[in-house]
C-alpha cells in the first residue's frame, strides 16, 4: 500500500458539529479539536501550549505544577469508590504526571436541588480521606446549587498545586526514539467498573474501580534517578489516546506489543461482550511512563516493588519511524494502527 | 479467557498461515461476508500475513453500513420528535443521514439512547407510558430474533407506546446479487458464522449449486478466519464448489429453530434497499400485517422521506468488493471517521473504518518491541 500519511485526519476544525455533542467530552479527537481550535487560540500562552496533564510555571523562584479537572460521573457511587475519590485522585495524578509533589487542592461543587445531604456528606468524607492518603490539603472551595434537572446530583471541580523538584523535566514532548513504554498496572478497570453499574451488567464477580493517587509511585522513580521522559495517566480514551498524544507531541512513532498489555480477565470479558477495546477504556489509578531504555528494567523493578505498581509491564517502545502514529503488534504477529477515537467508544451492534 | 484464547493462539495461527501458503498456487479472490470478520482480519493484521495470491474482498455484512440513507433520515426525523425516546445500538448513532446524525439530534434535545438489547427498549416503554419508545431494528439474521421477540413481548404486554423502525437485511439474497453482478470477482465466500447459527446452513446449498462457488461457514476469531480461508483455498485449488461448516462449535445445519419460528411469526420478506448497492429483491424483512401497528414508519408518518446518496462516496463498490476502501478517491481525505461520507466509514465493522483505523499504515518492517 503506498499511501502518504499526510492529510489523514480532516484538517477543518469543528466542522462536523455546530454544537457540542457528547463526543467532545470523550477524550478522543473531538476533545483534542475543542482544545486546539477553540480554547488554545482564546487563551494562548507558553505554559498552556505544553498541553501536559498539569501546567508547569515559575513563580517566586519555585517551579509550580498547576492542574484542574472537572468530574461528572454517573452513578456517583460505584464499586471501588465514588466521585469524591476521583475528584481528589484525578487532580493529584495530573500534578504527579509533571513530576510534582502535590501540596494543595481546591474544590468547587455544583449541586443539584434535591441531592440528599447524606450522599453529599459521604462524598465529602471520601474526599477528606483521599486527600489525607495523598498527603494534600483541601484548602478552599465553593458551592453552587442549580435547579432540579439541571445537574446530575453533583459535579465537582478540583484544582491542585504542587512543587516540581529542581532538575525534573518531564513532558509529553520529551519521548525519544529508543525509549521504552511502561504501564504501571492492569488497564481498563475503572471504565469497566463504571459501565458494569451504569448498564446493569453483571460479570459473576464485582469489578472495582482502580482509583488511586499515583504521586508516590512517581516520587520513588524520581528518588532513584530513573530517566523518565514522559508521564501520563491514561484516563478518558485509555492507553491508546495517551500514547497517541505522546506520539504527536514528541513527533515519534510508538510500537506497542498487544500481548504485553496487562488486561485483567474480567475487563477482557466485558470488552468482548460489549465490542470494546481495553486500550481505549479509562483508568483512574495507572500511569504510562516513557523511560530511557537503559533505565527501563530498573524502573519496572521499582514500580513492581510498590503495591500500586505490582503488575507493571513494558508494553512497547519509541521509534523514529512513523512519527505521530502508534502501531501495535497483534496477538498473532500482524500489525495494526492504534488510532485515537473520534468521540466516545460505541458498543457494536453484533 | 476460555473459548477465546484457544482461537487466538499465535503458534496455531502460524501453522495455518504456513498451510495456506503451501496449498496456494494461484491468485484467488475470497469474500468474507460479515463485517465482524472484516474487523477481525484487519484488527489482527491477518491480511498482511496471507500469501500475496489471496485477496480478501470485504463483503456487505455490516448492518450499519448497508442501512440506506433514507432509513437513517427517517430515524432522525422520528428521533427528533418531542414525544419520542429513540433507542438504538451504539454505533448507529454516528451514521450520517443526509445532513446530520443521531448524536446531533441528541445534542439538540432529542431523547436518543444506546441500548444493548431491544428488550431494554420494551422495558423502557413499560416504565414510561408517557413516552413513545422507538427501537431502531436493523441488522442481519443475527439481530433479528431478539427484535422479533421484542415485538412479541410488546404485544404480550399490551404496549401501545412501543414501535420499531425495521430495516432488516438478509445474507443469501446479497450473495446472489454479488454473484450476478456483471463485474463480480468473488470466487469463494466465507459465510457469516453468527447468521448461520440462527438460520442454519440449509439456505446456502442451493447457492453453491447455482453459482458453483465454494461457501465456507466461518467464525470470527483469528484461527476461525484462517481455517475458513484454508478450506476455501483447498476447494478452489481442487476445482471443487461445496458447502462447508468451519464453525461447527456454533452452527448446526438446521440452525436455531425456535428463533426461526419467531422470525417467521413476526417478519415477512420484502424488497430492501442497501446503502450504496441499491434495491435487492426479497432481501429484507418487514413486520407482518398482524404486527404492523408496531411499525414506527407508519406510526410517525415518515413514508414520504426519500433521500439520494453522496456522489463522492463509493461505499457501494466497496461493499460489492469492486474496490478496496483505500481505492476510493475520497478515502482519508474528504471521507474520514470524523467526517464520514458513507456508512462503511462509520461503523467499527465498516470496511473503510477498519482500513482507516487499523490498516492505513503498514510499517516497512515487522514491528519488534522490547520486553
Amino acid at each position: 500500500m503506498s499511501i502518504s500519511l499526510e492529510g489523514w485526519t480532516c484538517p477543518a476544525p469543528l466542522r462536523d458539529y455546530p454544537a457540542i455533542v457528547m463526543g467532545h467530552g470523550g477524550g478522543g479527537k473531538l476533545s483534542a479539536d475543542l482544545v486546539r481550535h477553540l480554547f488554545l487560540p482564546a487563551f494562548r500562552n507558553a505554559a498552556l501550549e505544553q498541553l501536559g496533564d498539569a501546567a508547569v510555571v515559575e513563580a517566586g523562584g519555585a517551579r509550580l505544577a498547576l492542574s484542574t479537572d472537572a468530574f461528572v460521573v454517573r452513578p456517583l457511587f460505584f464499586p471501588g469508590g465514588n466521585i469524591g475519590d476521583l475528584a481528589v485522585n484525578g487532580t493529584v495524578n495530573d500534578l504527579a504526571m509533571s513530576g510534582a509533589r502535590p501540596l494543595y487542592l481546591t474544590a468547587s461543587f455544583i449541586v443539584e436541588e434535591g441531592m440528599p445531604l447524606d450522599q453529599l456528606g459521604a462524598i465529602a468524607t471520601t474526599m477528606g480521606a483521599a486527600a489525607q492518603r495523598a498527603g494534600v490539603a483541601l484548602v478552599t472551595g465553593d458551592t453552587k446549587v442549580v435547579d432540579r434537572g439541571h445537574g446530575d446530583g453533583v459535579f465537582i471541580s478540583t484544582t491542585g498545586v504542587g512543587l516540581v523538584p529542581s532538575g525534573v523535566q518531564i513532558g509529553p514532548e520529551r519521548a525519544r526514539p529508543g525509549d521504552v513504554v511502561i504501564v504501571s498496572g492492569e488497564i481498563g478497570v475503572h471504565g469497566v467498573a463504571i459501565l458494569s453499574v451504569r448498564e446493569g451488567l453483571e460479570f459473576g464477580a464485582p469489578i472495582e474501580s482502580d482509583t488511586a493517587p499515583l504521586h508516590e509511585l512517581v516520587a520513588v522513580l524520581l528518588e532513584h534517578g530513573c530517566a523518565i521522559h514522559a508521564l501520563r495517566d491514561p484516563t478518558r480514551g485509555g492507553v491508546a489516546s495517551t500514547l497517541n498524544e505522546i506520539a504527536a507531541a514528541s513527533q515519534v512513532g510508538i510500537r506497542l506489543d498487544e500481548r504485553a498489555l496487562p488486561v485483567p480477565a474480567l475487563v477482557r470479558a466485558a470488552c468482548e461482550i460489549l465490542g470494546m477495546d481495553p486500550i481505549y477504556v479509562a483508568n483512574e489509578g495507572k500511569l504510562v511512563a516513557i523511560v530511557a531504555r537503559e533505565d527501563a528494567e530498573r524502573t519496572l523493578e521499582l514500580l513492581r516493588a510498590q503495591p500500586l505498581g505490582a503488575r507493571a509491564a513494558i508494553i512497547g517502545d519509541i521509534t523514529a519511524e512513523h512519527p505521530g502514529v502508534v502501531v501495535a503488534r497483534t496477538g498473532i504477529g500482524g500489525t495494526r494502527v492504534v488510532d485515537m477515537q473520534v468521540g466516545e467508544q460505541l458498543p457494536r451492534i453484533c | 479467557m476460555k473459548y477465546l484464547d484457544e482461537y487466538r493462539d499465535p503458534e496455531l495461527a502460524a501453522r495455518l498461515f504456513d498451510e495456506i501458503r503451501r496449498i496456494t498456487t494461484r491468485p484467488w479472490a475470497i469474500m468474507e461476508v460479515c463485517g465482524g470478520q472484516t474487523h477481525s482480519i484487519i484488527r489482527n493484521g491477518i491480511d498482511q500475513l496471507l500469501p500475496a495470491e489471496i485477496e480478501l474482498i470485504h463483503g456487505p455484512g455490516c448492518p450499519v453500513c448497508v442501512t440506506p440513507l433514507e432509513v437513517i433520515d427517517k430515524a432522525l426525523a422520528i428521533a427528533a420528535r418531542p414525544e419520542v425516546t429513540f433507542c438504538s445500538f451504539g454505533d448507529m448513532l454516528r451514521v450520517p443521514g443526509s445532513s446530520q446524525d443521531l448524536f446531533r439530534v441528541k445534542s439538540l434535545g432529542g431523547d436518543v439512547r444506546v441500548v444493548y438489547s431491544p428488550l431494554d427498549a420494551v422495558k423502557l416503554a413499560q416504565q414510561r407510558p408517557d413516552r413513545e419508545v422507538v427501537f431502531f431494528g436493523i441488522g442481519f439474521e443475527t439481530t433479528a430474533p431478539a427484535n422479533a421477540m421484542a415485538i412479541v413481548q410488546a404485544e404480550r404486554l399490551g404496549l401501545t407506546n412501543f414501535s420499531m423502525l425495521v430495516s432488516h437485511v438478509l445474507v443469501p439474497p446479497a450473495i446472489s446479487a454479488i454473484m450476478e453482478a456483471p463485474r463480480n470477482r468473488v470466487q469463494a465466500f466465507l459465510a457469516a458464522g453468527h447468521v448461520c447459527s440462527v438460520m442454519g446452513t440449509w439456505q446456502y446449498g442451493p447457492l453453491v449449486e447455482r453459482y458453483q462457488v465454494p461457501i465456507v461457514v466461518t467464525g470470527f476469531e483469528p484461527l476461525d478466519v484462517l481455517e475458513g480461508i484454508r478450506r476455501a483455498v483447498t476447494q478452489l485449488e481442487a476445482g471443487r464448489a461445496e458447502l462447508e461448516n468451519a464453525y461447527a462449535r456454533a452452527v448446526r445445519p438446521a440452525g436455531n429453530q425456535p428463533a426461526q419460528a419467531v422470525l417467521d411469526q413476526v417478519f415477512e420478506l420484502t424488497d430492501r434497499g442497501w446503502r450504496g448497492i441499491g434495491s435487492i429483491p426479497q432481501s429484507g424483512w418487514r413486520l407482518r400485517e398482524r404486527y404492523r401497528r408496531f411499525d414506527a414508519e407508519a406510526r410517525f408518518d415518515v413514508g414520504h422521506i426519500h433521500t439520494a446518496e453522496s456522489p463522492l462516496c463509493h461505499s457501494g463498490e466497496v461493499l460489492q468488493g469492486l474496490i478496496k476502501p483505500n481505492q476510493c478517491p475520497a478515502f482519508g481525505t474528504q471521507c474520514t471517521p470524523r467526517n464520514p461520507l458513507g456508512a462503511t466509514m462509520v461503523s467499527s465493522e465498516g470496511a473503510c473504518a477498519a482500513y482507516f483505523q487499523y490498516g492505513r499504515f503498514i510499517p516497512s518492517e515487522r514491528v519488534e518491541v522490547a520486553g
